[in-house]
């Protein structure tokens, strides 16, 4: 290392190395600004944001706020209610996206082959993760809501929001699966494992952390969603509490979006403060992924 | 079931391990194309081919393994040698383009019969892989994990304290049972890893080059361990380590390819023979380091 600032001696014909250390050092400085404005510019976006919704919304923040109920005054008026709803849709979505999706994950990455079927399957599925959210907000209004009978009730948003997350827990699952690696299901094979034994104890351990993280990151999903909830029927004013299968109710974000709405500037003090209280459960859900994730993998290492 | 009674008094002194010992119990039996080992058969390829889709792998091969031996597997890269490995306790069967002709018998039962499940064939021929894979559990639960699967009604801990210290791993982990055997260090995890081999009490062993990822420490660990185990078991060890083959084996099968890049055998039988004294130019070129 002495010597490296020296010019190496060329020899014959193989020493036609240009090092250009100097430009290769300046590319790679370029490169590492780049990622710094990068992260730059979205701390200050979220910054703002912050700071708009505290401003805005911390003033309202109180007792009053968190228990009461919608009201045509501002300082009288509350989230309770839409609290409730958002608890109950995101509990329900829970309890039927997880087992749908991760019993589609499973079949389709350990037991379905690779075929031309499956291959479009998956594909499929990636491409439902995109379409708008709303479309789901549609086909639940015609189908939970008309044809089954749900009504606009709790239950009928969940059942939407569920195929609204389906696709977000079935690919996150499926990942979670496909990182085990084949050594494990091998190794539980050599020692006379049925295929759902091996699936089920060496599997489903290995690949658990991955899909806990996917289901809870897929319900603060379902906690901001908004759109096809006001297709079935949760844009209403409610001041009582939801019961899941029978009458009206409403969640967090359509309360936000009634409020922001208004002309008053009160009332916009009133979104922000529900905002908080929305992003607040999103921190929680996301530190309870990260506390699941921790606790499943403490055994894994590859 | 092909040797006759008189000649299992042979393995007696098989039985002792050392090298010298191999040239003795070799020299009164031995008929060099058909039997050239005179113990007991426990595991016999009859006219074995193996294809991957149209691929042939290998191709009619004869082979018999003898009961409580070590019988190494060499031969170049690319030879079939884990592919005939896996064929023995039906691995290769989930391999989806993966066929194979002819059968596997083990203790005379027909392996690829139509009544027999792979599944009950894998608790009786256990593998040792490559890399060793404990599973991300307690070292506890690594060793409980096949018999548990396999209806295991006796006491755990017993089988599991049993199991670790013929596997020579007890003292290494009886404080550390509740760990993760993915936290022990390589050449542990691989005798963890035949330690729930030998919990499921299979009859054969395989080894598909069970130290290539472990220093030269944990691999004489290992041959130590082979050493003791086939007191009770046959272990068929793949290996690229000829050093290995010939310090820990008693019998050699070598296999090489073709033209058509099928692998075959070329030839078995005692390990020092092979070494020493092949029968194939083959063979020699491959033990010899000229092999192109």
């Amino acid at each position: 290392m002495t010597t490296s600032s020296a010019p190496v001696p060329t020899a014959g014909a193989a020493g036609h190395f240009e090092p250009a250390l100097a430009r290769r050092r300046l590319i790679g400085t370029i490169f590492y600004g780049a990622c710094l404005a990068s992260i730059f510019i979205l701390l200050l976006s979220l910054f703002l944001i912050l700071w708009d919704v505290l401003s805005q919304g911390v003033p309202w923040l109180d007792a009053q706020f968190l228990t009461g109920v919608p009201s045509r005054k501002p300082e009288q008026a509350g989230i309770f209610p839409a609290l409730i709803g958002t608890i109950e849709v995101v509990v329900i979505t829970a309890l039927l996206a997880f087992p749908i999706g991760v019993g589609s994950a499973l079949y389709l990455a350990e037991y379905a082959g690779n075929g031309r079927v499956t291959r479009a399957l998956r594909t499929n599925i990636s491409n439902l993760s995109g379409v708008p959210s709303v479309i789901y907000g549609i086909f639940g209004l015609a189908l939970f809501v008309r044809v089954v009978g749900f009504g606009f009730t709790v239950f009928s948003g969940a059942l939407t929001l569920t195929l609204v997350i389906l696709p977000i827990v079935i690919i996150a699952s499926m990942e979670a699966i496909k990182a085990v690696p084949d050594a494990q299901r091998e190794g539980a094979y050599a020692l006379g494992a049925s295929r759902w034994q091996m699936v089920r104890q060496a599997v489903v351990p290995a690949a658990a952390p991955g899909m806990m993280t996917g289901i809870i990151l897929a319900m603060a999903r379902a906690i901001g969603e908004t759109a096809p909830l006001i297709l079935v029927g949760a844009f209403t004013f409610v001041t009582f509490l939801p019961q899941p299968l029978n009458g009206s109710y409403t969640v967090l974000p359509i309360q936000v979006l009634d409020w922001a709405t208004r002309p008053q500037a009160d009332f916009h003090g009133l979104a922000a403060a529900a905002i908080i209280v929305i992003l607040v459960l999103m921190f929680v859900l996301n530190g309870l992924a990260i506390f699941v994730r921790a606790r499943l993998s403490r055994h894994i290492q590859w | 079931m092909i040797a006759p009674s008189t000649e299992t008094t042979v393995r007696e002194p098989a039985s002792g391990g050392a090298g010298p010992t191999i040239r003795i119990s070799a020299m009164p039996a031995r008929d060099s194309s058909t039997d050239p080992v005179a113990t007991e058969t426990i595991v016999e390829l009859r006219d074995l081919s193996c294809y991957y889709g149209s691929f042939r792998a290998v191709r009619n091969v004869n082979l018999k393994i003898a009961r409580q031996r070590i019988t190494a597997l060499i031969g170049p890269s690319g030879c079939g040698k884990s592919t005939l490995l896996r064929t023995i306790n039906r691995m290769n069967d989930l391999v989806p383009t993966y066929h194979s002709d002819g059968t596997v018998f083990l203790d005379g039962q027909d392996l690829f019969a139509r009544d027999v499940d792979p599944v009950a064939v894998r608790r009786r021929v256990g593998m040792v892989f490559q890399k060793p894979n404990p599973f991300p559990k307690t070292v506890w639960e690594n060793v409980a994990f096949g018999p548990k699967i396999n209806g295991y009604k006796g006491d755990l801990n017993e089988l599991v304290e049993r199991s670790l210290r013929r596997a020579a791993l007890w003292d290494d982990v009886k404080d550390k049972l509740q760990q993760s055997g993915m936290a022990l260090s390589g050449g542990q995890q691989q005798r963890l890893c035949i330690a729930r081999t030998i919990a499921v009490e299979p009859e054969v062993i395989l080894m598909d080059e069970p130290c290539s990822a472990l220093d030269p420490r944990s691999t004489l660990q290992i041959e130590e361990l082979m050493a003791e185990l086939k007191k009770d078991y046959t272990i068929v060890i793949v290996t690229h380590n000829m050093q290995q083959a010939a310090r820990a084996s008693e019998t050699t099968i070598f296999m090489t390819m073709g033209e058509d890049r099928a692998g075959y055998v070329v030839e078995q039988g005692e390990t020092l023979e092979i070494f020493t004294n092949p029968r194939d130019q083959l063979t020699e070129d491959y033990v010899s380091g000229r092999f192109g």
